[in-house]
């Protein structure tokens, strides 16, 4: 199926999300879509699948013009859609979760679920996805889940799949076997859009590329381009993303965590018998795909889950079983990974979320009462500092952009004097600019002697931060390893292989396929 | 070393929201005017209720009917009728809630602050009752127990009332603890179990209302608590020295305690660091505990006060306006609260006007009942279908092509979740 | 619904390790001990308190084509041996613990034995005045039916995703239009029929406010409770008011009850379930084919789908909000039904708030039965159950006099208990109560 976007613009009140973009799809190609968080990728294809009408332009399938009033139309014009965000019902089995919406009747009337169920199978076994047709789908892992959604676009004959952020979630194994599938299915004849921001993945899939900046298409480069060209296409000038750090200078330990362990009232084991030190003017990162246990781990730091067993220790004294505030108190500061849902009350003003964990504490307030004078003092100040931008201190968090809420959570964290940082996942989402700045204060952080503790899923992330690994995978410390290891050993040990086998299996030079993330800034 | 272009996974594409500048007052007033902010809307809504009594009024009138029978045969006869019924209907109501001219007129009349007075009785109930909803909608949690917790509250000031025979003054300050005691427990329970079990307030409240009401009529038909020598389900009347004292004409003590506890919320709203987290609470409760609040803890302070200002509602009732404690204490404040909190946004400021505003209807609703062939009734349904097209902004809107106000909220609709949340 | 998985289709679901959860001490403790304490009631309150002498049941009516002897046993011996078995299922749990799935099956036995050993304890002694079991199912089945369809109006409406409190509402406005309109149009069948669409009437209303204004459903469901008593207030004084306008309004035309040969002849559930009027034989229809339809049929997939996750829905072509609308006002007209149940289908005469917050217990039963259709239809039998049972105690009279206070209280009182998770956990559809705007 050939599809073609022509001139599409989609705005959303003053902002112009999609600026006439034009694409081509050719039958049996990966054509990549690239572009930074916010460029308009999903807007675009959320077009393409019925979900936003566009404002103007036309969609073209094999050269006559369409229009989709919604998702039913699409699909019925072949095109598939894997949400990054998986569509799928997690109390509904899998076979449901691919009949739905066009079921299937016997002739009772009731739900023709073998004949549905035969049809999983055997979609199943033609294109190699592995699913199993009668389990709760949200019983299985993310790799599995993906593979239903592409197999539920499937079994609704696509012939153009769409593949929003697809290896986000994925451990680089996974991430391969994606790839197998996706090349299997363009043999066979199946169209496929990959939208990404990794540049490493559209270099090594994508038949074509299309890069698109502020909503406008910026370039095609070919996929043979360098690293260095296309992200620079991409953000729109030379990318220095360079953090500037100096080798760490340890000091005395900080946090001493010791055989902690949590387990779900479901009986899950999410973090297994974990252990680890970090010590002052050092960022210690916990890497790993998302699901692993690290989140677990945070929240038991800041005494937001109480440990199944196990000890956290910070400058020697016991908190394991101290709350949430009374850690705080010690001079821990904490972003949590979800800014929206657990760092900002999105109704409040900026002012308001600046001492949202301090409120009551002098100078804010003295007997049970607000001081609203210095809580707006404080705003500015933090406003300034940090560079918030905010029309005032008094909008309200939810108005702000991604980069300027995650800005007001630092700022938050960092204005008071900490002995121990933890951040999570701290540019998810963020643009280039937001990135680095957060990336400087982080190290800044950490050379006034702050004892820093990273969770992040992004590697070169972890690459660039961090003084020392660990890599967690199914609630375990895989392996804890030195800045400069290969990215290659450390996708294993997030694959869950121990840390002697992935030494020995890791490639020792770049002679692997893939440009090793750490090369690609530019 | 350096770190590269990859960014998180699950950021969404939105677009970033454009930065908005604060326009001068006059501005915001004159937009809020054409556009419909939330003071236009309450007006507006207000009219539409008025609009639709008057539909009801002229459908229960005997007369009006009997003309729609023929109506096109004389199509204004019916309008005629219908017009005389309405303008009946709702000069009753205003001369039963703010002013009787009859009073001018005739010495042996109506006192002239008489309807003003019924509209004060009315409102201080139903002040305390929309305080009771609106404190616990700030924690985000709906609190429908108004009903069982006045009654908790006004079981336990009743008793007090007219068991303990104690020296005047300590009498009435005992029975005004005890009801509130009694509210406060009634609603603590809620919170406690929200707090540690997470059961859904609204189905708890709802469950508990009725458990309140059925214990009430348990209590009395037992000995201690039913009158003596009497067969109907009541108690003696409250001692003298426990009766909250009238301030004039009949309207007692129970205005002053609602504007104190209207003031009183309104410092815990938007000055105290208890109300900081309790909104904190309400709007992000994982954010809350993020930042060390402790949100059980807040639920249960907040249902605590809301069960006590709930169980002045009950005081109000059975020491000041009823004076004795019978089966139908709760009088319909217990629901009514509810929609004087939804009409009142939650802020203490706009319950005290709501609550005024539906004493009115309350008080207007007797004298229209009494004169006019209309049944009160008519008011009843006035009051859900106002605070109906206030959650509805967008209708109103539609109604009366105003564009959409910048920012003015839907209100309510932003409170409580569903059963999960 | 799931088959067991393959040993291969095993390994791909497992991600995490799991050890198998025993409920903690304490709250097992806790457990334990409330069983072993409602055992020591039923021996000790059931079994010592009852009356010397046999307990007598009398299985067939005056009338009964089969006549079967009155059923007669030593109460408080009965009771006190159920007692026992209570104690002994308490001690199990403070000894070694029940699992999830086994503790249903003993809280469900706990509450059997204890309803079986209290009509031991209230039908002892007074072998004069038997305690008719045709009359306790018969009354029970009365009773339960507004109970039945006001919980299956309610699990329509939120197995799609919207909350419906307002099923108190719809009764009332049910109840109102079914009596007027018998009444004044003499007809029972337009009785019938206008009591539904009054029920839908609110129902549309909550369809419109929750779906295209958004208004928060909860606070929706109240003030339309609010707006429906209000109303029906109205009418009833405004209409019904005055002998002459009861005569032509409010007439109290009942529907009659239809036998089914043979089946209506059967001892003790002949009377109560086989001769009865239209609505409990339409209860019947909609038990079977909203239970049914929920799981088996394609409208049961796509309501659940919408209720769980409406985007995913959407992302597949279904119009969620016009489901939504659909199952809103389906569940309005079923309410309505349950409405006409307490007026043409019972007293026939309606009054100011005849519902009298049994739409409510309806909301109770939605939730005490996880929203599942059966759970629902049990706990709306078992709250009918303890309704009528203040009427045939009164008949009976048992040893000790019991405050009908109490007995109303009952079904408040266990669903507070119910959604304090003291049985569990009790789960809402994923999205229920929220909007779905598209984009």
């Amino acid at each position: 199926m050939k599809l073609e976007l022509r001139a599409i613009t989609k705005r959303f009140g003053s902002l112009t999300a999609n600026d006439a973009v034009d694409l081509v799809v050719e039958p049996g190609e990966i054509h990549a879509l690239l572009g930074e968080n916010g460029a308009g990728k999903s807007t675009l294809m959320n077009v393409l699948y019925g979900l936003y009408q566009p404002d103007e332009g036309q969609i073209l399938i094999d050269d006559k013009p369409t229009t989709f009033a919604g998702p039913g139309d699409a699909m019925a014009a072949g095109i598939g859609m894997v949400h990054q965000h998986f569509m799928l019902i997690p109390v509904f089995t899998v076979t449901e979760n691919v009949m739905l919406g066009h079921e299937q009747i016997n002739p009772l009337g009731f739900l023709a679920r073998r004949r549905a169920r035969r049809g999983v199978a055997e979609i199943s076994r033609r294109y190699g996805l592995d699913v199993p047709p009668d389990a709760l789908v949200g019983d299985l892992p993310v790799g599995v889940q993906q593979r239903v959604e592409i197999l539920k676009a499937l079994s609704r004959d696509a012939e153009l799949l769409v593949l929003d952020e697809p290896t986000a979630v994925l451990t680089p194994q996974e991430t391969q076997e994606l790839i197998t599938v996706m090349r299997a299915l363009r043999d066979g004849g199946t169209s496929i859009v990959f939208i990404s921001h990794k540049l490493h993945e559209v270099r090594e899939i994508a038949d074509r590329i299309t890069v698109i900046r502020r909503g406008k298409v910026v370039g095609s480069p070919e996929p043979s381009a360098s690293s260095g060209d296309l992200a620079a296409l991409m953000v729109g000038r030379p990318v220095q993303l360079v953090v500037d750090k100096t080798p760490a200078s340890p000091a005395e330990t900080v946090l001493e965590v010791r055989e902690l362990s949590i387990i779900s009232p479901q009986g899950v084991v999410l973090v297994d018998s974990v252990s680890f030190d970090v010590h002052a003017g050092e960022i210690y990162a916990i890497a790993g795909v998302q699901g692993n246990g690290q989140t677990e781990v945070t929240e038991a730091l800041v005494g937001l889950v109480i440990p199944t067993s196990g000890e956290i220790v910070i400058e020697g004294r016991r908190v394991t079983t101290l709350t949430t505030d009374e850690v705080l108190e010690l001079g821990v500061g904490y972003v949590p990974e979800d800014r929206l849902h657990d760092g900002l009350v999105g109704s409040f003003s900026v002012a308001e979320n600046l001492v949202l964990d301090m409120y009551d504490k002098p100078p804010f307030a003295s007997r049970g009462s607000l001081n609203l004078d210095e809580i707006d003092r404080n705003a500015d100040l933090r406003v300034q500092e940090f560079d918030v931008r905010t029309p005032s201190a008094q909008a309200s968090a939810g108005t702000l952009s991604g980069g300027n809420q995650q800005k007001v959570v630092l700022a938050r964290e960092l204005s008071r004097p900490l002995k121990l940082l933890i951040v999570a996942q701290p540019t998810r989402g963020l643009d280039v600019g937001s990135m680095e700045f957060v990336h400087r204060r982080i190290v800044e952080e950490r050379d006034k002697g702050t004892a820093v503790v990273l969770v992040s899923t992004e590697l070169d992330e972890v690459l660039g931060l961090a003084d020392r690994i660990a890599v967690m995978y199914r609630g375990k410390i895989a392996g804890e390893v030195p800045p400069g290891t290969p990215a290659e050993q450390i996708g294993l040990l997030m694959a869950g292989s121990s840390a002697q086998d992935a030494a020995a299996d890791a490639p020792t030079s770049d002679t692997g396929t893939g440009n090793p993330e750490t090369g690609e800034a530019v | 070393m350096t770190a590269t272009l990859a960014k998180g996974p699950p950021a969404d594409d939105s677009p970033t929201p454009p930065e908005r500048i604060n326009p001068p007052w006059w501005r915001r007033a004159l937009d809020g005017y054409l556009y419909g902010n939330q003071f236009v809307v309450t007006l507006l809504s207000f009219l539409c209720a008025l609009v639709f009594g008057a539909f009801l009024i002229a459908l229960a009138d005997q007369p009006t009917r009997s003309a729609l029978g023929y109506f096109f045969q004389a199509p204004s006869d019916t309008f005629s009728r219908a017009w005389t019924a309405i303008s009946a209907g709702y000069s009753a109501l205003f001369r039963g809630s703010i002013f009787n001219t009859d009073s001018l007129y005739s010495n042996g009349g109506v006192p002239l602050f008489d309807p003003l007075s019924n509209t004060l009785v009315n409102a201080a109930p139903l002040i305390l009752g929309g305080l009771a909803v609106a404190v616990a909608f700030r924690a985000g949690l709906f609190n429908i127990g108004v009903q069982g917790q006045l009654i908790m509250g006004a079981i336990c000031a009743g008793y007090v009332g007219f068991k303990w025979h104690l020296p005047a003054g300590i009498h009435l300050i005992v029975a005004l603890l005890a009801g509130i005691l009694g509210g406060a427990i009634w609603g603590g329970i809620v919170g406690l179990l929200k707090a540690k079990t997470g059961a859904h307030e609204v189905i708890t409240t709802i469950m508990l209302n009725y458990v309140a009401f059925y214990f009430l009529g348990y209590l009395l038909t037992l000995k201690g608590f039913q009158a003596p020598n009497s067969t109907e389900a009541t108690t003696s009347p409250i001692d003298s020295t426990a009766r909250l004292p009238n301030l004039f004409q009949h309207v007692h003590s129970g205005l002053i305690i609602a504007v104190v506890a209207a003031v009183g919320c309104w410092w815990l709203l938007s000055r105290s660091t208890l109300g900081f987290s309790i909104k904190a609470i309400g709007q992000n409760p994982f954010a809350a505990r993020t930042a060390g609040m402790k949100v059980e803890r807040g639920y249960i302070t907040v249902m605590i006060i809301a069960g006590a200002l709930a169980g002045l509602v009950g005081c109000s009732q059975v020491l000041g306006t009823r004076q004795v404690l019978t089966q139908d204490v709760d009088a319909g404040f217990g629901f009514d609260a509810i929609t004087v909190a939804l009409l009142g946004r939650g802020s203490p400021i706009g319950t005290v006007l709501a609550g005024l505003l539906f004493g009115a209807f309350r008080a207007g609703g007797v004298t229209m009942g009494a004169q006019t062939t209309t049944p009160p009734d008519v008011v009843s349904v006035m009051e859900p279908v106002m605070v109906l097209f206030i959650a509805a902004p967008a209708l109103i809107r539609g109604i009366f092509r105003l564009r959409a106000s910048q920012g003015g909220g839907g209100g309510a609709a932003a409170l409580a979740k569903g059963w999960n949340g | 619904m799931t088959t067991a998985l393959s040993e291969e289709e095993e390994a791909l679901v497992v991600t995490h390790e799991v050890v198998e959860v025993r409920p903690s001490s304490r709250k097992r403790l806790i457990t334990g001990a409330a069983l072993v304490v409602t055992g020591l009631v039923i021996f000790l309150a059931w079994g010592i308190g009852a009356r010397n002498g046999d307990a007598a049941f009398q299985v067939s009516q005056f009338g009964d084509r089969w006549q079967i002897g009155n059923l007669r046993f030593p109460g408080g011996a009965v009771a006190m041996i159920m007692g026992v078995v209570v104690v002994l299922l308490g001690v199990g749990q403070l000894v070694r613990g029940y699992t999830k799935s086994q503790m249903r099956w003993v809280v469900a036995a706990t509450l059997l034995l204890f309803i079986l050993a209290f009509l031991a304890w209230a039908g002892t002694g007074s072998p004069q005045n038997p305690i008719s079991l045709s009359g306790l199912v018969q009354n029970s089945i009365t009773a339960s039916i507004p109970y039945v369809l006001g919980a299956l109006a309610g699990i329509v409406c939120e197995r799609s995703g919207v909350i419906n409190i307002a099923i108190e509402g719809q009764m009332l406005v049910g109840a109102f239009a079914g009596a007027m309109f018998a009444s004044s149009a003499d007809s029972l069948g337009i009785g019938l029929a206008a009591a539904m669409l009054g029920g839908a009437l609110i129902g549309i209303l909550l369809a419109v406010f929750a779906i295209r204004y958004i208004v928060n459903q909860v606070v929706l469901g109240v003030v339309l409770n609010t707006f429906a008593l209000g109303l029906t207030n109205l009418g009833f004084h405004a209409i019904m008011s005055g002998e002459k306008n009861a005569a032509k309004y409010n007439a109290g035309a009942t529907l009659g009850p239809i036998k089914i040969p043979l089946l209506g002849d059967l001892p003790v559930i002949g009377q109560a379930l086989f001769n009865v009027n239209i609505i409990v034989y339409i209860t019947y229809g909609l038990i079977v084919v909203i239970d049914v339809g929920l799981f088996r049929t394609r409208w049961g997939l796509r309501t659940r789908a919408v209720g769980e996750h409406p985007k995913a829905a959407d992302t597949v072509g279904i119009k969620v909000n016009r489901i939504r609308y659909r199952n809103v006002v389906i569940g309005g007209l079923i309410a309505g039904l349950a409405g006409a149940a307490l007026t043409i289908g019972g007293s026939g005469q309606f009054n100011a708030n005849i519902s009298s917050g049994k739409g409510f217990i309806a909301l109770a039963a939605v939730i005490f039965g996880r929203w599942s259709p059966r759970g629902a239809i049990a706990a709306a039998l078992l709250f009918g159950f303890t309704d009528q049972l203040q009427i045939t105690l009164g008949i009976v009279g048992t040893p000790v006099q019991i405050p009908s206070a109490f007995l109303s209280m009952a079904p408040y009182v266990a669903t507070v208990i119910a959604v304090a998770g003291l049985v569990g956990r009790v789960q809402a559809p994923a999205a229920d109560g929220e909007p779905y705007v598209k984009g």
